[in-house]
């Protein structure tokens, strides 16, 4: 290829050594004896020792996980319920603002939707807690889910959907027998999506959160700014290879589904 | 499609996520618009009037004329606020032409890669952006400090006799936000130019067209929606971004979304910070409007 230029290759080599440096020095640093995060001083895991010792960090992290869960699920639910409606429902009423209420969160600062979701369930009278945290990482995440889903809707063949309307199937059947088992690997990233998403906001889960419901990144954020310790680069490490792990599993689930349906089509062309 | 548009299913379909966005999306503008209008109190809420159905309906008109717009007028007095305002978008529109400058190179060079290679670079890509962006900020921080990785190592090839000074100016703020939102940039750029028909570039070329011309006359135009995508997508939410000035930049570094930060957790003033986030939104309402009419007109094409 003779359009892959040298600037070309250089400009991408320097670009992800932009993107990715920052992120290996932090995990080589949770690996360092000293407690300076700058001078190496010889191999050690003892921060992850100590971060498992800690007690306040891992209820955070349990607070956490919960939390992205639930919100993730429900989330990817509603999240596929407005993609379908923005494909496939052309006209409805008042279909302008609700795709301005999808888009809008994309972009929103997370101080405004923070404090918008804060003073609402402060003038309902609302505990904030587990629970307000969920309800506002489901409104943010969901619309990241619609958007991923959306794609995946626009590129689909209506045909196959109409064909099993026409031989009589339910809306509700078509849709679980038929659309569901299409769009499963979009539905599914939007969710890998969400739950990351959720794991990692602390803007929005500091104006929503009350007493008892610290999530990570709000204790990660507290100690920093006392200071950087190798402690939280071992937690941001975990942190990484968790999210890491997700996604290659993700992909490799991805492309098998594929190669799958790849298979499928072939035996049923051969099948003819 | 009659059959799938007229049933319950459909009708869920559409209604649940309607109704879930109108609650806690559009209705909590209301009530932040609503409490910006009202004045501090010490009480739980901290802010009166406290509307109640149980006051009945002259209650109610009693509490909405005490409703003044008191906020925005102290907003406007206050210099810290309107300085607040001007350097975010200061601040954002630097760090957007910062992020444009770097990331349009990668995306070019990931657009002319052997094919077989761009799932891969674009793996790569979109991947940082899955780790925490509250770790990649934090990752920064050892980086750009006096005694930091980046001095030690300028100062150990003799580029510089001493540390430079990055950390808690606004420079970090701008590798900051550089940092974090780059992927957003390099999407929508790579995405516009993959499409691109290289043969116009080649007919051009064949023309007696110099490279640099055809770029600018040909590969640019083609790729502007993805430049104008790609900074809606970085401006918008780093004029209120708090984190990244929060942890790079100095004490006098000014953003809004500090300083609406500050007021509502460190002042506990309520109303002036309903009234900044108003204002804010205010500012941004016509960039998010166009983002969105960008996305919806890339829908009406890809159905």
């Amino acid at each position: 290829m003779t359009r892959w230029s040298r600037f070309n290759i250089v400009s991408v080599v320097l670009g992800f050594a932009f993107l990715y440096l920052p992120i290996v020095l932090l995990v080589i640093f949770s690996f360092n004896e000293s407690k300076l995060v700058t001078v190496w001083a010889g191999f050690s895991t003892k921060w992850y020792v100590s971060l498992f010792n800690n007690q306040g960090l891992m209820d955070a992290a349990w607070v956490t996980i919960r939390v992205a869960l639930l919100s993730a699920t429900v989330a990817t639910v509603l999240g596929t319920m407005a993609a379908l409606s923005l494909v496939r429902y052309t006209r409805f009423r008042g279909r302008m603002l609700f795709s301005g209420m999808v888009y809008a969160p994309l972009v929103m600062p997370e101080v405004i939707t923070g404090l918008s979701l804060l003073l609402l369930f402060v003038a309902v009278g609302f505990d904030r807690g587990f629970w307000t945290v969920t309800l506002a990482h489901i409104t943010l995440t969901m619309c990241f889910v619609a958007v991923v889903v959306q794609s995946r809707l626009l590129s689909f063949d209506r045909s196959i959907e109409e064909a099993a309307l026409d031989l009589g199937a339910t809306p509700l059947r078509t849709f679980f027998e038929v659309t569901l088992p299409i769009i499963a690997p979009a539905v599914f990233s939007g969710w890998v999506l969400a739950f990351t998403l959720s794991l990692d906001d602390l803007v929005i889960a500091s104006f929503t959160s009350g007493p008892g419901a610290t999530t990570l990144p709000m204790k990660i954020y507290s100690q920093v700014r006392l200071g950087v310790t190798p402690e939280i680069n071992a937690a941001c490490t975990l942190l990484i290879a968790l999210v890491a792990i997700g996604v290659v599993i993700a992909s490799i689930v991805t492309k098998q589904r594929e190669l799958q349906r790849q298979r499928d089509e072939q035996a049923a062309f051969a099948g003819r | 499609m009659k059959a799938l548009g007229s049933s319950i299913f459909s009708r869920l379909v559409i209604i649940v996520p309607y109704v879930w966005l109108l609650l806690f999306f559009l209705i909590p503008f209301v009530i932040v618009f609503r409490i910006s209008l009202s004045t501090t109190a010490i009480a739980q809420p901290p802010y009166e009037p406290v509307f109640s159905l149980a006051d009945g309906l002259s209650g109610i008109i009693d509490n909405i004329r005490q409703l003044s717009f008191d906020n925005f007028v102290w907003l406007t007095e206050d210099a810290l606020y309107f300085n607040a305002y001007l350097s975010s978008i200061k601040i954002a529109g630097i760090s957007t032409l910062l992020t444009l400058l770097i990331a349009y190179p990668i995306a070019y060079g990931m657009a002319q890669a052997p094919r077989t290679w761009r799932p891969t670079l674009l793996m790569l890509v979109i991947l940082p952006f899955w780790t925490s962006f509250l770790i990649r900020v934090y990752a920064w921080i050892a980086i750009l400090k006096p005694e930091g990785l980046l001095n030690q190592s300028l100062l150990s090839i003799g580029v510089i006799s001493e540390p430079l000074i990055i950390l808690n100016t606004n420079w970090a703020i701008y590798i900051g936000i550089v940092y974090s939102y780059l992927p957003f940039m390099i999407l929508p750029i790579y995405s516009a130019l993959e499409k691109m028909d290289h043969s116009l570039i080649e007919a051009a070329q064949d023309l007696g067209c110099p490279p640099m011309t055809a770029f600018w006359k040909i590969t640019f135009p083609l790729s502007l929606a993805g430049v104008v995508a790609g900074c809606m997508l970085v401006f918008i939410p780093a004029v209120g971004e708090f984190v990244i000035p929060d942890l790079l930049g100095g004490s006098q570094t000014l953003m809004i979304g500090k300083t609406l930060w500050n007021e509502f957790n460190s002042n506990r003033d309520w109303p002036v910070s309903a009234a900044v986030a108003t204002v804010l939104l205010l500012i941004l309402v016509v960039p998010i409007v166009f983002f969105q009419n960008m996305q919806a007109k890339a829908d009406e094409k890809g159905r």
